[in-house]
């Protein structure tokens, strides 16, 4: 259980990074919060020559609201920053509800935003947060920056959009809408373990479309868009409910992991579109301000 | 390859100032090179709770930061709050309600348990048994002796909303 020798270097401005790493030739890997990385580097998972330690960079931190009437949240942002922000919570109050979710107290004081989306782990609340919400992920490398549609960012398991020598920098968030609604709510072995199935519930708009966005039930985030149309706008009747919950047969394709097969997934996420509706209804009036 | 890194940092009071390898994590470094032995290894990958020690102010899991990554920075172990009296009263409930059975965990618990009373005392609130289970979720007691933990934080919560005191005795 103990990582493999490598070599420490602290960067204190992004040129650092992109020296750094290129002088590496491909072995480096940057160090932000650091919580999933040391468990990965103490399974030898990882076996980086050079680490970039990139955890005090001003140019990566911070919380703002952007004229677009977008919240910019910097990659650095710790999941207990993001959970006590006014802003975050005044308008986008899906990621709010979210951070009790993301692991315990004593990983969320470290873990960053940044380092959860690039980390992009299948079961995690962050990427299926950011798909849901239709957020965007700003990539920047050595030779500037890029905006990448979260709903196109995750490729893969555990593989995101991001070139090797780019990182992340900032993840922008529109505002919700009056009369936006959203939700999140998972399935864990305890409380704050990685879910064995969860799912983010977006209703939007006069006629409250829904999104639906799985997450533990696949490579990546996955949109459940068939099951969406089927319980389409509100009011949801238990028809139309049940329609839907049939409808995620053709939206997932769930792999078996450690927590069971197939079935046991699909079941799952029949029942968390249940309980996701129930919540939502419980929620009398849009939370955005 | 060189992998040693200086780094100058402050250990329950004490300014520290050591060459360390890069892949040290911190719990390795307070037990192995500073002879701090309070804070238990565990899992070593995030999952146990037994490593957890405060950097910054705020708890972390010790096996989930590279000692390297400290420079600058405040670390607090079980030793130092102890020696303070901070976790005084929360100490003695765990002994008066057998919350300590083989004590391995015991440290891990007490640190993550001392951030969520900290926490409550600022709104003067009183968590509840569900909030004390929560915010011990990542602490695991293999002994299974959660029921008698939970009792005892609870009682410090209580005990402090009512005014008796922190750990220290000071308001």
């Amino acid at each position: 259980m103990k990582a493999r020798a490598f070599r420490y270097e602290r960067a204190h401005a992004l040129a650092d990074v992109f020296r750094l790493q290129s002088e590496a030739d491909g072995g480096a890997q940057f160090l932000a919060g650091g919580q999933s990385l040391l468990a990965s580097l103490a399974f030898r998972l990882s076996e980086p020559s050079l680490l970039i330690d990139i955890s005090r960079l001003a140019e990566l931190k911070g919380i703002s609201v952007l004229p677009t009437s977008d919240v910019r949240v910097g990659a650095l942002t710790t999941h207990r920053e993001l959970g006590a922000h006014p802003d975050v919570c005044r308008h986008v109050p899906l990621l709010t509800e979210a951070v009790p979710l993301i692991a315990h107290a004593a990983i969320r004081n470290l873990g960053t935003i940044g380092g959860s989306l690039a980390y992009a782990d299948a079961a995690a609340e962050l990427p299926a947060c950011c798909v849901a919400l239709e957020a965007r992920i700003i990539a920047v490398g050595p030779g500037g920056e890029r905006a990448i549609p979260a709903t196109s960012f995750f490729t893969g398991l555990f593989t995101t959009a991001l070139a090797e020598n780019e990182l992340i920098r900032a993840v922008e968030f529109p505002c919700a809408a009056p009369g936006d609604r959203s939700t999140i709510i998972e399935l864990t072995r305890r409380s704050g373990d990685y879910a064995m199935a969860g799912l983010v519930m977006r209703a939007t708009g006069g006629r409250q479309a829904s999104r639906l966005v799985y997450f533990g039930v696949g490579a990546t985030p996955v949109v459940a868009s068939e099951a969406a149309n089927a319980l389409g706008p509100t009011p949801w009747s238990a028809e139309k409910i049940a329609a839907a919950q049939t409808a995620l047969d053709r939206d997932l394709d769930p792999p078996a992991d450690q927590h069971g097969g197939p079935d046991m997934k699909r079941h799952l996420a029949r029942v968390l579109l249940a309980r996701a509706i129930k919540k939502l209804e419980a929620q009398p009036e849009a939370h955005a301000a | 390859m060189n992998t040693e890194v200086g780094i100058s940092l402050t250990i329950n009071g004490e300014r520290i100032s050591r060459r360390v390898e890069a892949r040290r994590h911190l719990i390795d470094f307070l037990r192995l090179d500073l002879g701090l032995m309070g804070s238990h290894t565990g899992c070593e990958h995030g999952v146990c709770g037994a490593c957890t020690v405060r950097v910054n102010g705020l708890i972390v899991r010790g096996c989930l930061v590279l000692a390297v990554s400290l420079d600058g920075a405040t670390v607090e172990t079980i030793e130092g709050m102890s020696d303070t009296g901070e976790i005084r009263d929360l100490q003695d409930a765990f002994v008066a309600r057998n919350a300590c059975q083989c004590g391995y965990c015991t440290p891990g618990m007490l640190v993550t348990a001392a951030e969520l009373l900290s926490d409550a005392a600022k709104t003067r609130a009183v968590p509840s048994r569900a909030a004390i289970r929560e915010h011990l979720s990542g602490n695991y007691c293999r002994c299974t002796g959660y029921h008698a933990i939970v009792d005892a934080v609870e009682t410090v919560a209580r005990a402090r909303a009512d005014g008796a005191g922190t750990g220290t005795g000071q308001p």
